[in-house]
């Protein structure tokens, strides 16, 4: 059989604009997992409500495309705060599960607000990167998926500087390691669990704006967050790299599926290969391995 | 008032009802179920069936969930897995009723030990994960296995009949779902007064001293997760005799947050709080009909918000259960009796 090569790099190019935002999605929930040990599942809920919110700038209100994401993006981050603080602070010390379970209930209280707000309809986000194609080569991409990957490659290597270079983010690290030290050495310990879960929320809402512009909005659209999940867990939950890596692997497994099985396979194909990371490698590519004493 | 209760032997002290008063009040709530048939209408035995089917779904989340300490969010599609194999069975062979829930059940303690497979590398919120895994991985399953499931139209059930009595509405399949209820529940009941159900709490308080005591950390886990599955599939099973068509939408992801919000607001870890949890997480959504159904005058587009707004509703129990009354309903329940049993005294 002639296997088309071009049709083949065409579909690989999307898929990496596609993997940049499962990538990005993964860095917002790998930071609160670092941070505060929270695995939150709402997190494409706050996706969700980021794009909602950016619709509401530019449709409803009018504002041209770079203050609407400006806007969204800083509500998203007051979303994340707002969590945190309401719901998240008060379960400190709980087990691990319980909270897990909240943020399936803040999740589930996202989606039902956001369909009253905006309705259940799905509609598609305002226009606002152009349509001419672009060619890399002879093979063409959209130009949504180009300006995707780039602004979603431009603020995860921001992340990384942050957490490298500055005060609050070499805070954020000091707490992941050792939360009594952290404490110990004078970290507002609190206040980074705030900060964390506000940068997630802004790093959500920005996805959830980049994968409003490809795929249109929804109140069902947090199913990303699920496969944002599967990314975390297959590059290990606390692991930057990690997510990197494993957005990379997702978005080309589900892309490569969708093409060339059927779009149904999709799904399938991104949970078995959570099914397998967890089999035999539970702690993900680059994860910690916990070791559990008596 | 009560003074106390004075026990005499270890088998006293291990029954299940042990006071006198609990068991009166356990024998009028058995009279108030079986007259309740003769008594109500159309609706509120629907209602009652529809409990019934939640109260064994729970009861098996809660025992996996609960007293082993495993998060699943896979109990709807084992639900699905259970009616799938019941309408396969009663649609395409035409076997019993009784056998074709038996049957649903053991088929999705298979499935359900499969899925727990995992949880010989991984626990707590990985082990979620996995089951969030399988939970669409079913799902595909159900739409795609065409010539079995039948793809996205479904199957459609005959109705139960045992006995050569045909069961077709509420009023009938009460006489059956009811009693499998009740059987289950105090079966689950019994389970953590043996050895097997011991393991299992022993494995949620901590399982690596589990693990030291000579339970064998595996084999208990799948058994948890069989056992969980098993209620899972007799509930499914119900559910397809009781709605009588069986699609892959009927199971979505939202209904397995359901049977842990169910879980959560009844309280993990007590038999009762299944129950108190599956009968007020159904009724909720009916109390919310109602009061939309109230406000529809004053409001012209309140039945468009009822499905949003039982979304909220549904996470907000979560959330509220889970921050400010952890051990739920039947922590209140404890409460309220401990405060008759003291009074007039100081609670």
């Amino acid at each position: 059989m002639n296997f088309d090569w071009l049709f083949f790099s065409e579909v690989t190019l999307a898929a990496l604009g596609n993997s940049a935002l499962l990538s990005l999605t993964g860095l917002a929930f790998v930071l609160i997992y670092k941070a505060t040990r929270v695995v939150n599942l709402a997190i494409g809920e706050m996706l969700m409500v980021g794009a909602y919110l950016f619709f509401s700038f530019t449709a409803g209100l009018g504002l041209p495309a770079w203050g609407a994401i400006l806007l969204a993006v800083v509500g998203g981050a007051l979303l994340g705060a707002a969590i945190e603080r309401a719901v998240i602070r008060p379960m400190l010390g709980e087990a691990a599960i319980s909270v897990f379970m909240v943020t399936i209930g803040v999740g589930s209280v996202l989606i039902g607000l956001t369909e009253i707000i905006w309705g259940a309809e799905p509609t598609a986000l305002p226009d606002f990167m152009g349509k001419a194609p672009i060619f890399i080569g002879d093979a063409y991409v959209s130009r949504k998926v180009v300006i995707g990957f780039s602004v979603a490659a431009a603020v995860i290597a921001l992340f990384l500087l942050a957490f490298r270079f500055w005060r609050g983010g070499i805070a954020l690290r000091a707490t992941a390691s050792d939360q009594a030290a952290a404490y110990s050495c004078g970290i507002n310990v609190p206040a980074v669990f705030s900060l964390a879960w506000m940068f997630a929320g802004a790093a959500a809402a920005g996805a959830g704006i980049l994968v409003g512009a490809v795929g249109g909005i929804a109140p069902t659209m947090g199913v990303f967050g699920l496969s944002a999940l599967v990314v975390v867990i297959v590059g290990g939950l606390d692991s930057i790299a990690g997510a990197l890596i494993g957005g990379i692997l997702v978005g080309l497994l589900e892309a490569w599926c969708g093409t060339y099985l059927g779009g149904e396979y999709k799904m399938l194909a991104t949970f078995g290969l959570l099914m397998l990371v967890l089999l035999v490698r539970p702690y993900g590519l680059f994860g910690t391995v916990e070791i559990e004493r008596l | 008032m009560r003074i106390g209760t004075l026990k005499e032997s270890y088998a006293a002290d291990e029954a299940l009802f042990d006071t006198r008063t609990q068991k009166v009040w356990l024998a009028l709530f058995f009279l108030a179920l079986l007259i309740f048939p003769f008594t109500a209408g159309e609706y509120w035995l629907y209602i009652a069936c529809l409990v019934a089917i939640h109260v064994i779904s729970t009861t098996g989340l809660n025992i996996l969930t609960g007293f082993t300490g495993l998060v699943s969010l896979g109990q709807a599609a084992f639900m699905g897995v259970g009616a799938y194999t019941v309408a396969v069975l009663e649609a395409r062979f035409g076997t019993p009723t009784l056998v074709n829930l038996i049957a649903a059940g053991f088929v999705t303690a298979g499935v359900g030990a499969l899925v727990g497979l995992p949880s010989l590398r991984v626990k707590g919120l990985y082990l979620a994960m996995a089951t969030i895994a399988a939970s669409f991985i079913l799902h595909f399953i159900f739409a795609n296995w065409t010539s079995v499931t039948q793809g996205v139209s479904g199957i459609n059930v005959p109705p139960a009949s045992v006995l050569g009595y045909e069961m077709a509405r509420p009023v009938q399949l009460y006489w059956l779902i009811l009693p499998v209820a009740v059987l289950m529940v105090l079966g689950a009941a019994n389970l953590f007064r043996t050895r097997i159900g011991r393991a299992f709490i022993a494995i949620r308080d901590r399982d690596i001293s589990a693990e030291v005591l000579g339970i064998p950390l595996l084999r208990t886990k799948l058994m948890s997760f069989a056992l969980s599955s098993f209620y899972a599939g007799v509930a499914g099973g119900l559910w397809a005799y009781f709605f009588r068509v069986v699609t892959p939408e009927s199971f979505p992801f939202l209904y397995s947050i359901f049977f842990l919000a169910a879980v959560i607001v009844g309280g993990m870890g007590t038999i009762l709080g299944g129950i108190l949890g599956a009968v007020f997480m159904t009724l909720v959504p009916e109390v919310l009909k109602l009061g939309v159904g109230l406000l529809s005058p004053v409001l012209p587009d309140a039945v468009a918000i009822l499905s949003p707004v039982r979304t909220i509703v549904f996470g907000a129990l979560i959330v509220g259960f889970l921050v400010f009354e952890p051990h739920g309903l039947a922590e209140i329940w404890r409460r309220t009796r401990r405060f008759f049993h003291l009074w007039p005294f100081k609670t």
